[in-house]
């Protein structure tokens, strides 16, 4: 857009605010960027504080003696983490896919002018958006009625399609794709499924990526599907280990324990606080590390959401 | 494509291609139909006497109607009240807030003379954004705990005395619109901020020529042309206006109970009428959230309509 040749003309240099007002912005950016870092270094300072510094003078913001335990605790007794963790990277990965493959079809869909049932379509796409049947009826069929409960498909199928998402990959698929492409295609003798697979999906990667990110963004962090229908602890995602953890830290003790080590041992030697924290930031250090790169296909993605369907 | 007569003619017949387009449309309706539709049926819940023992569908059926007993309940208990003040008052605040501190952020960062700074500003306020609300409610343990906690140890240090957070009532409301400002800040200023960038820079240039000052610019540039997004984001959370958001009214305050009267939304209560098995009342508060809500989009996206009728959604 314009705006680059903007910032660099001469007009604008003019135009800009003069230095105090710079100055005072600036230490307001400074001081609202703080209070949204700080929060999380730390939590991974406490993750690398040894207990007894924790037991003995509590949290700081600043480590008082380092210790790396939480982490080694974590590596040893890890089947729990390691097994959430699994949970975790499955449910992520087979949610992506499978959410961008029933958006980007049901979006595709309904962008063709030409299509019989599009008005049908778009409704049943639409009214979830503004109507919906609540908590407590979704839970009711989900458990008993699709008997989800206690599977890994709770974790994955409820959030697989969001109309939103549906609304984006139609408005870039009417606006992007030129229908004398798909004319061509079909006066070729292709199927709409072939075209679909082939010539569509390999065209539109700006849109497949901005809807994948949204889609690993919410699997990893999802919490409250575990929380609903997942019992079993074999099937806790990282987000529901922590969860669990929060309320009661000698869970990991008493997975341990199950393995032959005595219990009381267990807790009595374990890094309790520190683990807690350990495990928040596995949750967030892949998070962490990507979101900056992810960023422009975010905005691209929000701002996109913010034009109309 | 063609005539009108000729689209006329693809409209009425049903060819190969609308097959195969169907076919590819299938596992997303059915997906609609399952996790969507046959919810909304379940809504009928609300007017049963609803047990939970064998089958979903035989339930339904053979659970005896009680008419409006469920809402009579709900409304007889003092919870009702409480939770619709709280919901309606938090989501007032932070419509408010969510409106005016973003887009004064947003106008300010433009403004920065390092365009680099703004980037890297930008990119940090926008992390807690990514944030699960596991992770968050870790994040406040570390400094609201009782006996560990940053925020008693700095009190310690004033010498004054430590504060049991997680029991006293009149700190949350402050803390819950912290926390939910402080999460989605980053989130709404690049909304805003897309839309300041993509305007016209010729506009601020006659403005310069014509001797408007940075304010002025402000006032008669920037804000008439961000009118859209703001009304777009003003009815969107206006529509929302019977929905919190679940994870900061119950992960962040522990679900302590002596929270109650401070942190208890219509999503917190419904999820706790499910799990305390009170399931009449359970799905009586999820149906009035329901339709409710459905009003609430539909009348903002009315009023707005009458008001300037770009701006609507539908």
């Amino acid at each position: 857009m314009s705006s680059k040749a903007h910032f660099e003309s001469g007009l604008d240099k003019f135009n800009r605010i003069n230095h105090v007002t710079n100055v005072v912005f600036h230490i307001i950016f400074i001081l609202i960027a703080l209070v949204c870092l700080v929060p999380v270094l730390v939590v991974l300072s406490v993750s690398i504080s040894s207990e007894d510094s924790i037991r003995q003078t509590g949290y700081h913001i600043i480590p008082r003696s380092l210790s790396g335990d939480a982490y080694h605790y974590i590596l040893q007794q890890g089947k729990m983490i390691s097994r959430a963790l699994g949970v975790s990277v499955l449910v992520t990965v087979v949610g992506t896919l499978l959410g961008i493959l029933l958006t980007t079809s049901m979006g595709y869909v309904i962008s063709r002018p030409n299509y019989k049932l599009n008005g049908l379509l778009t409704w049943i796409v639409f009214i979830p958006m503004v109507f919906n049947g609540g908590l407590v009826s979704s839970y009711y069929i989900n458990s008993t009625l699709l008997g989800l409960k206690d599977t890994v498909w709770a974790l994955i199928l409820p959030l697989a399609v969001s109309s939103f998402n549906v609304i984006i990959c139609k408005t870039f698929f009417r606006s992007t794709i030129p229908d004398g492409l798909i004319e061509s295609a079909e006066m070729d003798g292709a199927s709409q499924l072939r075209i679909f697979f082939s010539i569509i999906l390999p065209i539109s990667l700006p849109v497949i990526a901005t809807i994948g990110l949204f889609l690993c963004f919410s699997y990893w962090n999802d919490w409250f599907q575990s929380m609903l229908y997942i019992n079993n602890q074999d099937l806790y995602s990282l987000q529901a280990l922590l969860n669990s953890l929060m309320s009661n830290v000698d869970a990991l003790a008493r997975n341990a324990a199950s393995l032959g080590i005595s219990y009381a041992e267990l807790v009595a030697t374990m890094p309790k606080e520190s683990a807690r924290m350990a495990v928040a930031i596995i949750i967030v250090l892949p998070v962490a590390a990507a979101y900056p790169f992810f960023q422009k296909y975010f905005i691209s993605g929000l701002t996109v959401g913010a034009v109309k369907g | 494509m063609g005539t009108n007569n000729k689209r006329r003619h693809l409209r009425t017949k049903w060819r190969t291609q609308d097959t195969e387009l169907s076919l590819l449309a299938l596992p997303t309706t059915i997906w609609y139909i399952l996790f969507c539709f046959l919810p909304m049926f379940g809504i009928i819940i609300a007017f049963k006497d609803f047990k939970i023992h064998g089958g979903f569908l035989s339930n339904i059926f053979n659970s005896k109607w009680s008419g409006f007993k469920n809402f009579e309940f709900l409304f007889k208990s003092n919870d009702a009240w409480i939770v619709i003040r709280n919901t309606l008052g938090y989501n007032i605040v932070f419509i408010i807030l969510g409106i005016v501190v973003p887009v004064t952020l947003a106008l300010m960062v433009g403004q920065l003379h390092s365009r680099k700074a703004g980037k890297v500003y930008q990119t940090m306020m926008f992390l807690p954004y990514f944030l699960s609300w596991v992770v968050v409610s870790a994040v406040i343990w570390a400094f609201l705990s009782f006996d560990k906690g940053i925020a008693n140890q700095f009190l310690a240090d004033l010498g004054k005395d430590p504060i049991n957070w997680y029991m006293e009532a009149k700190y949350w409301p402050y803390l819950l619109i912290f926390m939910n400002m402080w999460k989605g800040l980053g989130y709404g200023m690049v909304v805003y901020l897309a839309t300041i960038t993509g305007i016209d820079s010729t506009y601020y240039e006659a403005a310069v020529i014509d001797g408007a000052s940075k304010w002025q610019q402000t006032q008669y540039i920037t804000l008439p042309l961000m009118k859209l997004v703001i009304v777009m984001m003003f009815i969107l959370s206006v529509g929302r206006i019977f929905y919190t958001d679940f994870g900061l009214f119950f992960q962040v305050p522990r679900d302590s109970n002596s929270l109650f009267n401070v942190t208890t939304t219509v999503d917190v209560l419904v999820y706790k009428q499910l799990k305390t098995a009170t399931v009449g009342m359970a799905s009586a508060s999820a149906f009035l959230q329901s339709v409710l809500g459905c009003a609430t989009i539909l009348i903002a996206n009315w009023i707005v309509r009458r008001v300037d009728p770009d701006s609507a959604m539908m």
